[in-house]
């Protein structure tokens, strides 16, 4: 069906009006019969050892129900928070893992850390208490940057950890990079800092804890992108409670972009204080914790050396990266600068030979782990940045460099010296494609009109890939993820027809409910307002993998379609049933069943319904219209396009505009194309963010945040903007039912570099991110003098 | 918030009778509330002046705008009598926080409390103008006397602020781009009396930039500023913008502020 609300179509978001009406039902609208409130009470120092900890006055205050320290989740057996992805360093040992208390035992490791829960009647009431906690700390030197962590003679953040190195990991053929080293004519070398990030977002993190007494049971409330894996692992390896008798409620989640996948302190804490107190217990985050104690994004410091011959075509690519992990390792913290990173370094390219060593460090920082692309876009910065370097270096077009260079449409399947097999793509059409909407030609015409008025005027490529559709399970367990990365979804059709389609997936903002009710209705004919998907209670749905790394359509959409096909083989024997006629016979389309060279017809909602009342009814099937299915993907997706940023700066204070920005993207297949273009303006709004204006900056010698509020850490905004010109040319991905590869993290994948490239165009000189007025104008005086 | 006690008096009188060493002033409440609410704040009780009548009045006399207290940003800049007569106040109240701070902030609030880089004060400094207490009158050059200090006493309430209407005036802010407070923003304003230089933003309280300001009574044009700098150690130097920068800047503004006001 290509209707107007089947595949293909633009179809308005179903979720919005609850949205936009203020009716959305985010974890703070909840409240529970009797409920308490809880307050974390945070480290003021970025590293202390904790010599006592005096609550006796603050459990005398108002309203105080409890007050727990890190001795009493010790004392009952509660384990600390655990990293699921093991990496192996190069030597062959495992990375390090240090404990990781939910509060903190004897020792502070980054501003924010917990020390204490209070818990009251009120939060006013918590809060006052919190206060009144004696806390005596002994200061020590904190170290900040993962540079420093590595220095001999740094702080040690964790005893067992010598060096501060988690781990030191490799990939890739050393020797055949050496070897195209030598054989090389030219070599662009560069420093890259992928400055850090704070997620923010929309809604802050939350949780409730809710016992029942009754049932023994635990239902935990929480901010989650993905509540079936919270559920796993607050059960199997925190041991809060068994699985069967802890729920997990993810409802409305306003804003992931990774940082709620991950499982915190403060939602085990309610889940097990609410038992210790039996009653339920909320906390919310403020603005400020989400700060100090979101896992932050980015952080790397990397030099990398690209080899080319004497027609610029590239010949090895060698890396050194240094990645921050924090003070603790968050959920997936390893994965993120390692399989999620390095293994995308061969980019668009055919360079043979690639080898990447990254080393993990622990400092006194908030923990580091997956936002919004999470491995990906360190991977497409430093690729884009040194193949624009190599092309200035060469005085060969940055257009002609890569198109020498990029894989050609035909070469797929294709296998990178990185251990990914690119399955389909066309990286030429993508880049004319944007050439032409930037309009290429005429920037020459441009450039000259803004000398004209004094202004500095840059074009910036950045053409980008990704490995999305997360992921096929056997690969990632032999990469040492803990888990699977598989999804499910269960189709129910009512007895009157309508469907309701459960899907382990988590929409926080991405529109699930439309784009996942257009796949019903494009295949099984089902009106869209007869379709309700329901997500995010591990009550309701069949055990899930969640929503990250733009897998929900190729994964938890593919998951979909063969619960559908399901329903369409029971349909046919339902089908064939009512008319009389033979299985074999009967031929589906649309939600109609038809037997072959006749007239002879049902509808899917009369199958549902004679499913259901089953008087005339097939003698030995089931009755009942409601499947489940588990998908596994056999591959990762690969999106990949060109992003080209036009800047126009003004020498004279550093003002970057950024004037035009054209995006030529292939997703494969597309369900809904007006949500696809909202994730590429949100991908970019986030990427244009973290190259100019976004930066977590810890101080140096104190280890406090100093970015900790909006007054000193810069979103982007509506007027940072200009309009996007978004294309997508869609090669169909041929490994999932669907033909899908994943939108949501391109955006923020392709962004900073071209942004980056079109600034340091502009300007003749390269610079860091964030491209901050100061650094820009500093960059313009040095050029300008230099140059009289 | 911690607990305090929630006065509304009907006059000014009254409100300075209900003032003591621990109670704190609301007028917008737009930088006095934010520190409450993250408990930086904890007066004992808090003055609410919303509820006096006239304190928020605008008016144009002759050669004098005087604006009431509690006047909120939006109010004056929407005001067509304070663009008709100085127009550059009136496009600095539009430029002031979002519209949400412009709905609820007031210049009461905003010149009283003297944050270093609010916009209200290089307006107050720039043009010259006179604050009105319930017990006197100060002028601007005497008001500003330290980062958050002013020469109001403990007991005396801004009750409105009078600006003399300029020949030429205009006010260029290089915003901050997470807080939208002024890194630097200039008030230059040519006068009966002279030129006035204004700058807010760039050190720990408004100040004029007398070098300027005698470059352009010479000759009021943006050339005339070239080679002319302020002396960079006094000001603030921060994660957002040094001092070098800052100073380079407050160059950069004070000659657009020239063009725009006319020179």
């Amino acid at each position: 069906m290509s209707s107007e609300t089947g595949i293909g179509a633009s179809v308005r978001r179903k979720e919005d009006k609850r949205f936009l009406t203020g009716k959305g039902r985010y974890l703070d609208d909840i409240n529970r019969p009797g409920q308490a409130y809880g307050v974390f009470l945070r480290s003021p120092h970025a590293f202390a050892k904790i010599k006592s900890i005096d609550t006796a006055e603050a459990g005398k205050a108002p309203g105080v129900v409890a007050i727990y320290t890190g001795a009493d989740l010790a004392a009952d057996g509660i384990g600390g928070l655990i990293c699921g992805w093991a990496i192996t360093s190069k030597d062959g040992e495992p990375h390090k893992a240090p404990a990781h208390p939910a509060i903190a035992v004897d020792t502070v490791r980054h501003v924010g850390d917990q020390v204490a829960f209070v818990i009251a009647d009120s939060l006013a009431e918590a809060k006052d208490a919190a206060e009144l906690i004696e806390v005596d700390y002994e200061e020590l030197t904190p170290v900040v940057s993962g540079a420093d962590a590595l220095a001999s003679g740094a702080p040690q953040v964790h005893d067992d950890v010598p060096g501060n190195l988690c781990y030191d990991w490799e990939l890739g053929d050393q020797a055949a990079v050496d070897a195209a080293f030598a054989a090389a004519a030219h070599v662009t070398k560069m420093d890259i800092y992928n400055n850090r990030l704070v997620p923010n977002a929309m809604e802050p993190r939350a949780a409730i804890g809710d016992f029942d007494s009754g049932t023994d049971e635990i239902v935990l409330y929480t901010t989650s992108q993905n509540p079936h894996v919270a559920r796993l692992v607050l059960s199997a390896f925190v041991g809060i409670a068994p699985e069967h008798k802890l729920r997990v409620i993810a409802p409305d989640v306003g804003g992931g972009f990774g940082s709620k996948i991950f499982i915190y302190a403060e939602e085990t804490v309610c889940a097990w204080a609410a038992r210790k107190i039996d009653r339920p217990v909320k906390w919310t985050a403020e603005r400020s914790e989400s700060f100090l104690s979101d896992a932050h994004g980015r952080d790397h410091h990397t030099t990398a050396e690209l080899a080319m011959d004497a027609n610029g075509k590239f010949l090895g690519l060698r890396v050194n990266t240094v990645a921050n992990m924090g003070a603790y390792l968050s959920t997936f913290a390893t994965s993120v600068p390692s399989y999620l990173y390095a293994t995308l370094l061969a980019g668009q390219y055919t360079t043979p030979a690639i080898y990447a060593n990254v080393k993990a460090v622990f400092t006194n920082t908030a923990p580091v782990d997956a936002y919004r692309g999470a491995g990906r876009p360190e991977a497409t910065y430093v690729v884009e940045r040194m193949v624009e370097r190599a092309a200035r270096d060469l005085g060969i077009s940055p257009v002609e460099l890569r198109k020498r260079n990029f894989i050609a449409p035909d070469a797929y399947p294709y296998e990178t010296p990185v251990i990914m097999t690119y399955d389909s793509g066309n990286y030429p059409l993508n880049m004319d494609t944007a050439l032409k909407l930037i309009d290429y030609d005429g920037y020459a015409a441009r450039k000259a009109e803004s000398e004209s008025r004094g202004k500095k005027r840059g074009i910036g490529f950045s053409s980008f890939i990704e490995a999305c559709g997360i992921a096929p399970s056997a690969a990632v367990g032999s990469l040492g993820a803990g888990v699977g990365l598989w999804e499910s979804a269960q189709v129910r059709f009512n007895p009157t027809g309508g469907v309701t389609v459960f899907t382990g997936s988590h929409s926080h903002g991405q529109g699930h409910e439309t784009t996942f009710a257009q796949l019903i209705t494009e295949h099984l004919g089902v009106p869209i307002e007869n379709v309700e998907i329901s997500h995010g209670d591990t009550g309701k749905v069949p055990f899930g993998m969640g929503t990250y790394g733009s897998r929900s359509l190729a994964v938890g959409g593919s998951a979909i379609m063969r619960a559908v096909d399901k329903i369409v083989e029971k349909g046919k024997k339902v089908a064939a049933h009512l008319m009389e006629a033979s299985v074999e016979d009967i031929e589906h389309a649309n939600g109609v069943f038809k037997v072959a060279g006749t007239d002879k017809q049902v509808t899917m909602a009369e199958v549902a319904f004679a499913a259901y009342v089953p008087h005339n009814y097939p003698p030995d099937l089931e009755p009942g219209m409601d499947e489940t299915a588990f998908y596994d993907p056999t591959n990762f997706t690969f999106p990949a396009g060109t992003h080209i940023a036009e800047v126009e700066i003004d020498p004279e204070t550093g003002v970057v505009e950024v004037v035009d920005w054209a995006a030529s993207d292939d997703f494969g297949n597309v369900i809904n194309p007006m949500i696809v273009e909202g994730q590429i303006h949100g991908g970019v709004a986030q990427g244009i963010g973290q190259a100019l204006l976004e930066n977590a900056v810890y101080d140096s010698e104190t280890g406090q945040l100093l970015t900790g509020s909006y007054m000193d850490y810069t979103m982007p905004r509506a007027d940072d903007f200009p309009s996007l010109k978004v294309e997508t040319t869609n090669t169909p991905c041929p490994g999932n039912p669907l033909g899908v590869k994943g939108c949501g993290e391109a955006g923020a994948i392709a962004a900073p570099a071209a942004l980056m490239n079109a600034i340091t165009d502009a300007l003749g000189v390269e610079i860091d991110m964030p491209a901050t007025r100061e650094k820009v104008w500093r960059a313009a005086q040095t050029v300008q003098q230099a140059a009289e | 918030m911690y607990d305090f006690n929630y006065h509304r008096p009907g006059s000014v009188d009254e409100a300075v009778g209900l003032i003591n060493e621990d109670a704190k002033l609301l007028a917008g409440g737009q930088s006095l509330l934010p520190t409450m609410k993250l408990r930086l704040a904890q007066p004992s009780d808090v003055i609410d002046l919303g509820g006096i009548p006239g304190l928020s009045d605008i008016s144009v006399d002759g050669s004098t705008v005087t604006i009431g207290a509690t006047a909120t940003h939006a109010s004056v800049a929407a005001s067509s009598a304070v663009a008709g007569a100085i127009p550059a106040l009136a496009d600095l109240a539009s430029g002031i926080g979002d519209t949400q701070v412009r709905n609820v902030g007031t210049i009461g609030g905003s010149v009283a409390n003297a944050d270093p880089a609010a916009d209200y004060p290089a307006a107050v400094l720039g043009l010259g103008a006179t604050v009105h207490t319930n017990s006197r009158t100060i002028a601007a050059d005497d008001f500003f006397t330290g980062i958050f200090e002013t020469a109001l006493a403990e007991n005396e309430i801004l009750t409105k602020v009078s600006f003399p209407v300029p020949e030429a005036a205009a006010y260029v802010k290089f915003a901050n781009p997470a807080s939208r407070y002024a890194i630097v923003g200039v008030f230059v304003a040519k006068t009966s009396d002279g030129v006035r230089v204004a700058v807010t933003g760039a050190g720990g309280s408004v100040f004029r930039a007398s070098g300027m300001e005698a470059a352009l009574n010479a000759n009021f044009s943006a050339s005339a500023l070239d080679g002319i700098a302020v002396a960079s150690d006094d000001l603030n130097n921060d994660l957002h913008a040094s001092a070098e920068y800052r100073a380079h800047l407050v160059s950069v503004m004070a000659k657009r502020a020239v063009q725009a006001a006319g020179g």
